[in-house]
């Protein structure tokens, strides 16, 4: 299978650099950042530091025929502090085929799905590049085969996911991890094929007037890893990831009333422990124009629930979560969102804030923090309580 | 009896309810007819450049594609992709127009690879930070509106008829909109916006507009000035092509997806 895929990278990668004649649209487009994160607190593990630096970078190469295309896409970081966040992944590099009621994509993409905001519990195709920033919402280029059928009645998906990406952890010098590291070198799987385990997946969504619906099923290796106390080699303690097989169905649903867009995720999962389901439902609601200025204010509310409860694990087995979205529609594209989760149980938060603005044409911005407060000591994420950063980052698109 | 048909054929002439236009129907008619005019272009395509100025004439450019599908018996479908800012390269917007109905509208936010279902009620919002709100670029739809014919008037040396348009939307961000359409081809040339405190709060003016394949006139720039902040819009159109054999197929979910 790796062959096979190997094979049919490399045809992808020669072709878009020999057949250039015929090309509609051939363009090299991306961005590249610097970083700055800082910890407000002293660190609690060894190792630790207060602040990093980092450089990072997206390169994207597009090309397009009339019904087909080939989209190339690496990422890098280089970071300061640790060693486990200095990375390279091929975020795509994929042919696409969309000869009209069908497409068939082959390679390395991005397949996002589902509809909240706080989580995306259906979202399952691709692995959390969590290494990137502790929300999750970075994701790690996936190999795969997708034919999707595209009709009246529907879009109807299907995937061969040969090759299974590992999540990435903090290393020891990293923050926002607990007491123990992952070590990533030492993970298990319940399949003896391991990484190789052909993972398959479906997906039926279509849109009904005011709802758009979809509905998944997912078998194969979890992308949630279950971690296991270990050792190491130096006979140090550490976490040990350990991929079960799995299966997992999604439904998630989202209905537009007025102003009002409704929302709703709920996943079963069985394979990883007992059988469980979680949920995620919510609203968001827009003020256009919010005291006669050109700007709009979103208002996101959600509700996050696990039935594993505190043997979950996601840090959001009961909680709530309040988001405030601010565009300014001004010249600079200036951007705020403030997100609020609380925990049901306890006097747990997480505040998350997020802002950008735009320079020219080229250079954006970007501020990004977490606080993490009054956090209750079984919470998962307890051991990141000293944890609260800022990060500044400034982006150059071309 | 004869006589009679004398005495009666004179108010049959002249009685205004039998044979003159109300002004609502007048105004009716003039949409109408613009709408009837432009039928049957299937479809078109074209490059946009957006200038925006605040009272300061700083300015910002902003680049955006549009592919537009003609559908029959209902609002357009349209495809818009944003170029420039280089910053948001790579979104694209969705937007299937109804005629009565509130518009579908879906997002593409690129660094998610997300498909966004949006809200089409906020119509007054501004569109990419421009003086242009989602429903002054959205698909002008006869239904959208009621008319009133207020008088013939030159404008720019054209003839004009003037109509009121008071949206039938009540979450429109406008009490009326006063047009001027040119007589002779049946083309706006020149649209005033009052806000919900019926203020004038904006000025559209179209202008260099050419014809394509015989028929369909499109202006090669749009300006907006917003009376109330000093600040404007310039629309400005470029290669425009039509009956590029644009298809159903290319304005879906999955076409926005691969947009650029």
């Amino acid at each position: 299978m790796r062959l096979f895929f190997t094979s049919i990278l490399t045809f992808i990668l020669i072709s878009a650099i020999i057949i250039n004649n015929s090309a509609l649209a051939n363009e090299w487009s991306g961005y590249l950042a610097t970083e700055g994160r800082y910890f407000f607190n002293a660190p609690l593990h060894p190792d630790q530091g207060e602040q990093s630096r980092s450089f990072s970078g997206q390169p994207e190469f597009y090309q397009e025929w009339p019904t087909k295309s080939i989209t190339i896409a690496p990422f890098f970081r280089i970071d300061s502090a640790d060693s486990e966040r200095s990375h390279f992944d091929l975020r795509e590099l994929f042919f696409l085929w969309f000869p009209g009621n069908f497409e068939l994509g082959i390679g390395i993409r991005k397949i996002f799905w589902g509809v909240t905001e706080s989580q995306h519990l259906v979202d399952i195709i691709n692995q959390t590049d969590l290494i990137e920033l502790p929300d999750g919402e970075e994701k790690l280029g996936q190999p795969m085969i997708n034919f999707s059928l595209l009709k009246d009645w529907g879009a109807l998906d299907f995937f061969l996911l040969p090759y299974f990406r590992e999540r990435t952890f903090p290393g020891p010098k990293g923050r926002l991890r607990g007491p123990l590291v992952v070590n990533t070198d030492q993970a298990q799987f319940e399949s003896s094929a391991e990484n190789t385990h052909l993972d398959l997946a479906i997906r039926y969504s279509q849109t009904f007037g005011n709802w758009d619906i979809g509905l998944s099923h997912f078998q194969g290796t979890g992308r949630e890893p279950t971690l296991q106390q270990g050792t190491d080699s130096s006979g140090n303690s550490v976490l040990i990831p350990f991929y079960e097989q799995i299966g997992q169905t999604g439904l998630d649903i989202q209905r537009i009333i007025d102003v009002w867009l409704l929302k709703l995720e709920l996943i079963h999962r069985f394979g990883q422990g007992p059988s469980f389901q979680a949920w995620t439902g919510g609203f968001e609601y827009t003020f256009t124009g919010i005291f006669g200025s050109m700007a709009d204010l979103g208002v996101i509310g959600e509700w996050l629930y696990d039935t594993r409860d505190e043997k979950a694990t996601t840090p959001f087995e009961d909680d709530t979560m309040l988001g405030l979205r601010l565009a300014l529609n001004d010249m600079e594209s200036t951007e705020f969102l403030l997100g609020l989760i609380q925990d049901l149980d306890h006097a747990s938060k997480m505040i998350n804030i997020e802002g950008s603005r735009r320079f020219g044409d080229r250079w954006k911005l970007a501020l990004e923090g977490s606080i993490f407060t009054e956090l209750h000591p079984s919470e998962l994420i307890y051991s990141q309580r000293d944890d609260d950063f800022l990060q500044l980052t400034l982006a150059y698109y071309f | 009896m004869k006589h009679l048909i004398f005495f009666l054929l004179p108010l049959f002439f002249f009685h205004p309810t039998l044979f003159a236009q109300t002004l609502e129907e007048k105004g009716l008619e003039i949409a109408k007819e613009t709408n009837r005019r432009d039928d049957g272009f299937s479809d078109f395509m074209a490059t946009l450049t957006m200038t925006l100025k605040n009272k300061h004439g700083e300015a910002s450019v902003r680049v955006i594609r549009n592919k537009t599908l003609e559908v029959p018996g209902d609002g357009d479908k349209v495809l818009i992709i944003f170029d420039n800012p280089k910053v948001v390269k790579g979104t694209a917007f969705l937007s299937f127009t109804h005629k009565t109905k509130k518009d579908d509208q879906w997002l593409f936010l690129p660094a998610l690879k997300r498909v966004k279902r949006i809200s089409s009620s906020n119509q007054s919002g501004s569109f990419m930070g421009s003086e242009f709100a989602y429903e002054d670029i959205s698909s002008q739809e006869v239904e959208k509106y009621s008319y009133l014919w207020l008088k013939d008037e030159t404008y720019n040396g054209k003839q004009c008829f003037v109509v009121e348009l008071d949206p039938a939307d009540p979450k429109s961000g406008y009490t009326r909109q006063i047009v001027w359409y040119d007589q002779e081809e049946y083309i706006p040339l020149k649209v005033d916006y009052y806000d919900r405190k019926n203020v004038l709060l904006k000025t559209l003016t179209f202008e260099d507009y050419q014809q394509y394949l015989g028929k369909h006139w499109r202006p090669n720039l749009m300006e907006m000035i917003n009376h109330q902040t000093g600040k404007s819009s310039i629309l400005e159109w470029k290669d425009y092509q039509f009956k590029t054999g644009l298809h159903d197929k290319d304005f879906t979910k999955n076409s926005l997806k691969r947009a650029r």
